[in-house]
């Protein structure tokens, strides 16, 4: 099945080009690991999602880009055909001149209706292109104007035009201290309004990725390009083929239908956190050696200890004796920050996959009750090492991991929107403050939800 | 890719456009050189096939045949505009461009305004359509006048009116010479408050320059060039105040330098939306950003570094002195101290070399020292532009809307009542039709105001910091 992937504003083309990027350097990797008939089984599989043939047999990336200035998209198309390894359709992209100036009202009130025809036309011959569609996977941004209110407005669309597929919004959370001042609105804006119309957010906080670059990677001056290429990564290692578990020896076919089905049982509960490890430079890989107990025990931990990367995780949280329902440290009396999940997912690649023990994941204590320990947890597994990482392991989960960024986030803008600073912009393209006052309500709702877990 | 259209009225308006556009093409003969008219040099530029005379076709693609600038220039005096007409950039402007009279406005903010306004509306708003209809998408318009005079001020202000009347959609961004406290024009204060108004209720955003600043900031880097502190030797192009490389070779005027660097301030503001880069910043981002009430739209710029030696390897720690200084007093462009006072929001537009990181670091690095208003405390707008302007390996151009201007205000306030008691000079004013007291009661009470909003900011600022409870849920 194929994923059609809706590139949305600056953030969500340059990122989306990452990605393709990434897929492709994978598959036309040497690294494998595995037998051939293994290799070519990944590369078809990844080749059907992903990419569709050409007669000039380089692969096109089954993407349709939308921004509403063209600088942006011009450079992600240019540089896309130069590398000559796989391009973008040069008809799927649709643009305008003026940008949508960090304002969610003008993207979504002003640009979405004033553009649906021509976006949707470009989604829909993307989607007939697809033997069969797997859903639709959309990249934005939600700190700006066009990603975060035009792309509220195309996920809007997406469902009404295709009610039962599955739309996946992989959000950029910005960094806390300002790349836009009225971000918090525009965030608190997009958030509540694709909770209506999404079947899960995947969000990848830019501060989180900063802090993998400086600390993990090593890089010394850290640009957008090198945050971009760890998310592409991190994506990548979800996204990229796998077996499921009771599949049987092929690929599995509906990669998001699967996500869907094992993270996000209620409509309530659907911020997923993406966690992946190992994470170092290129040039270290060869030094390293991994074992999977290791990679496993430190995935575990940054799972219950909420911890963004492999360094600094605090040992010292444990999860809930069964019996006790406030967890707390006997000693100083005060609640532990431990995480509690509702689903997770883990996906292996590599070497050994098969033999990788993971009962510690499959412990109830880690999980709300509400679920059957086997349904709360699943793995997907493939012997095919991804990136060059000999073993690599991911973690996909719908925990309490984006609360307390989530709360930060709806108080900030909670502050301004007391002050009125700034309203009158959104109020010139229609968004009225009882607008703002009904998504207010819909992320304390989601904020009590997942609290009281 | 949008186009912004330049009007200059007055004859400081006009002198600082001419050399506005002196660096404008050289910004862009340094960055494109292979001579195609491509989209960045459409937002300022048209490209006009002159073959067939003068009157040609315009030319969306392709080899650069003649670049026009999409200007208006107005003044009511003709020195001025002839001498642009005849210095280097004649063949940038086309004489439909150009609005002239010949006796001048006096010094009298009711004769540009309301004798001129009425007089030339008719031409104007036809030259003003005449250029929007150049334009594929038009996003801005560019005001540059001074407060001070008769020209810029009153017939500058009726521009603007008109331009919120003819054009609604698109934004009016005003550059705007303030007086100085030694102005040799005594009616200043009254030209200056009620060209105030206008800007208070029709402006999108409102860039104030001092003269003073900008001179301090001339003998700054003549000391620093002059005193041999600096071993290596500066590149002279580099100078935010110098024309080298231009079209202009004659004998510097003695306001060029002061002006150069208001060209370059607009500038740095319009790379982000011209040029590509990691993080774009485009003009209606910035009116998005930095205006949180619709009144307090007056954003006080600082430009870094003035200059730059002529060695290549540029360690980070002149990256970070280059995000200290945009924050300096004698670094902006009017006389105000931002770090002392309240910030309403900052945006700061890198160009050049500079990455996400370095961004992030001198921002945590030099927010403790800063005061922001406790509804916005990470309110900073950022911009990486990829291209770097000439001479440079990167720029920082910093935007603050702060409650540092009002002390301008103030002065001005009281430098008005000074006049205004007396009835100074009133009567040359009111013999102008369509001129009555009103006119100027209305001004300072408008002024007063904004005054008055600023102080209810300030007040905010040593309170204790209560959020808001949030809203609770069942």
């Amino acid at each position: 099945m194929s994923i059609v992937t809706v590139q949305l504003g600056q953030c969500g083309n340059q990122i989306g080009h990452e990605v393709f990027n990434a897929l492709c350097s994978d598959i036309r990797g040497t690294h494998g690991l595995c037998s051939k008939k293994e290799n070519e089984s990944y590369h078809d599989s990844c080749k059907e999602r992903f990419f569709c043939e050409e007669e000039s047999g380089v692969p096109v990336a089954r993407a349709v880009l939308v921004d509403m200035e063209p600088k942006v998209i011009s450079q992600t198309l240019s540089m896309a055909a130069r590398s000559g390894h796989w391009k973008y359709n040069h008809q799927s992209h649709f643009c305008q001149k003026q940008g949508s100036g960090n304002n969610w009202a003008n993207g979504y009130s002003v640009h979405g209706p004033r553009h649906k025809e021509s976006i949707m036309n470009l989604v829909q011959r993307e989607a007939e292109k697809c033997d069969r569609l797997g859903g639709f996977f959309t990249i934005m941004s939600m700190a700006g104007g066009t990603g975060s209110g035009l792309g509220a407005f195309v996920t809007q669309c997406l469902r009404d035009a295709f009610p039962t597929s599955f739309i996946l919004n992989h959000v950029i959370w910005p960094y806390g201290t300002g790349e836009v001042i009225v971000q918090n609105y525009n965030s608190v804006l997009t958030l509540s309004h694709l909770y209506q119309s999404s079947d899960a957010l995947l969000v990848h906080e830019n501060d989180v990725i900063h802090q993998i670059c400086a600390q993990l990677m090593n890089i010394k001056q850290i640009s957008f390009r090198d945050v971009n290429q760890v998310i592409a990564h991190q994506l990548g290692s979800v996204f990229q083929p796998t077996h499921t578990a009771g599949g049987g020896s092929d690929y599995s076919r509906n990669p998001l239908g699967d996500l869907m089905e094992t993270l996000v049982p209620h409509p309530e509960f659907k911020m997923l956190g993406l966690r992946n490890i190992p994470q170092m430079p290129e040039n270290s890989l060869a030094y390293s050696t991994f074992s999977w107990p290791g990679l496993i025990k430190h995935l575990r931990q940054m799972l219950i200890a909420n911890a963004k990367m492999e360094e600094g995780i605090d040992w010292q949280v444990r999860p809930p004796h069964p019996g006790c329902s406030i967890p707390s440290s006997h000693s100083t009396n005060k609640p532990l920050h431990f995480n509690t999940s509702i689903a997770n997912l883990v996906i292996l690649r590599g070497k050994d996959v098969h033999s990788v023990d993971l009962g510690s994941f499959r412990d109830p204590s880690l999980y709300t009750s509400w679920l059957n320990p086997q349904d709360a947890f699943n793995a997907w597994k493939t012997p095919r090492a991804f990136n060059k990482y000999e073993k690599s392991a991911a973690l996909v989960s719908n925990s309490q991991f984006l609360l307390k960024p989530l709360d930060g986030i709806v108080g900030k803008a909670w502050n301004m929107f007391a002050s009125k600073a700034y309203i009158h912009q959104y109020t010139k393209f229609g968004i009225q403050e009882e607008d703002f006052l009904d998504c207010f309500t819909t992320l304390e709702q989601v904020i009590s939800s997942y609290t009281n877990l | 890719m949008t186009q912004s259209v330049v009007v200059q009225v007055g004859q400081c308006g006009n002198q600082v456009g001419c050399r506005f556009w002196d660096l404008a093409l050289r910004e862009h003969a340094a960055v494109n050189k292979k001579g195609i008219y491509d989209e960045a040099l459409s937002s300022f530029f048209r490209n006009v096939d002159t073959r067939s005379g003068a009157n040609g076709p315009d030319i969306y693609k392709g080899k650069i045949c003649s670049l026009k600038a999409r200007a208006l220039l107005i003044d009511m005096e003709e020195g001025v505009v002839n001498e642009i007409l005849q210095g280097p950039l004649r063949d940038v402007f086309d004489s439909k461009q150009l609005i002239t009279d010949v006796s001048g406005s006096g010094n009298n903010w009711a004769v540009g305004h309301k004798m001129y306004g009425d007089q030339y509306r008719e031409n104007i708003v036809q030259k003003l359509r005449k250029t929007a209809e150049h334009c594929d998408c038009l996003q801005c318009f560019f005001i540059i006048h001074s407060m001070g005079g008769g020209t810029g001020s009153g017939l500058g202000t009726f521009v603007l009116n008109l331009l919120e009347d003819e054009f609604p959609e698109v934004y009016r961004f005003v550059t705007s010479v303030y007086p100085s406290g030694e102005d040799d024009v005594i009616t200043s204060p009254y030209n200056s408050v009620l060209a105030m108004k206008e800007l208070n209720e029709h402006a999108d955003c409102v860039l104030p320059i001092e003269n003073e600043s900008l001179f301090d900031i001339v003998n700054k880097i003549h000391q620093m060039i002059n005193s041999g502190k600096l071993g290596s030797t500066v590149k002279q192009n580099s100078l935010v105040t110098s024309s080298a490389g231009s079209a202009k070779t004659l004998q510097e005027k003695p306001f060029d330098a002061m002006n150069n660097i208001v060209a370059n301030l607009l500038l740095n503001l319009t790379s982000s939306a011209r040029f590509e880069g990691s993080l774009n910043m485009d003009l209606n981002e910035i009116t998005m950003n930095l205006v949180p009430f619709p009144r307090l739209h007056y954003l006080v710029s600082s430009l870094t570094p003035l200059y730059t030696l002529a060695d290549v390897n540029v360690p980070p720690r002149r990256l970070d002195q280059m995000f200290s200084d945009a924050f300096s007093r004698d670094h902006q462009l009017i006389q105000a101290d931002p770090k002392h006072n309240l910030y309403l929001a900052c945006a700061l537009l890198l160009r050049g070399n500079v990455q996400v990181s370095d961004l992030r670091r001198n921002i945590e690095r030099l927010k403790p020292s800063l005061h922001f208003v406790s509804w916005n405390q990470e309110g900073w707008k950022t911009g990486l532009c990829s291209v770097p302007p000439v001479g440079h390996s990167h720029s920082l151009l910093a935007l603050a809307n702060n409650t540092c201007v009002k002390p301008t205000f103030i002065e001005l306030k009281d430098r008005f009542m000074k006049l205004y008691k007396k009835k100074a000079h009133l009567h040359h004013y009111l013999q102008v039709d369509g001129m009555e007291q009103s006119c100027f009661s209305e001004a300072i009470s408008s002024l007063s105001d904004l005054i008055e909003e600023y102080n209810e900011l300030d007040a905010t600022k040593s309170g204790p910091r209560i959020d808001p409870s949030r809203l609770k849920i069942a």
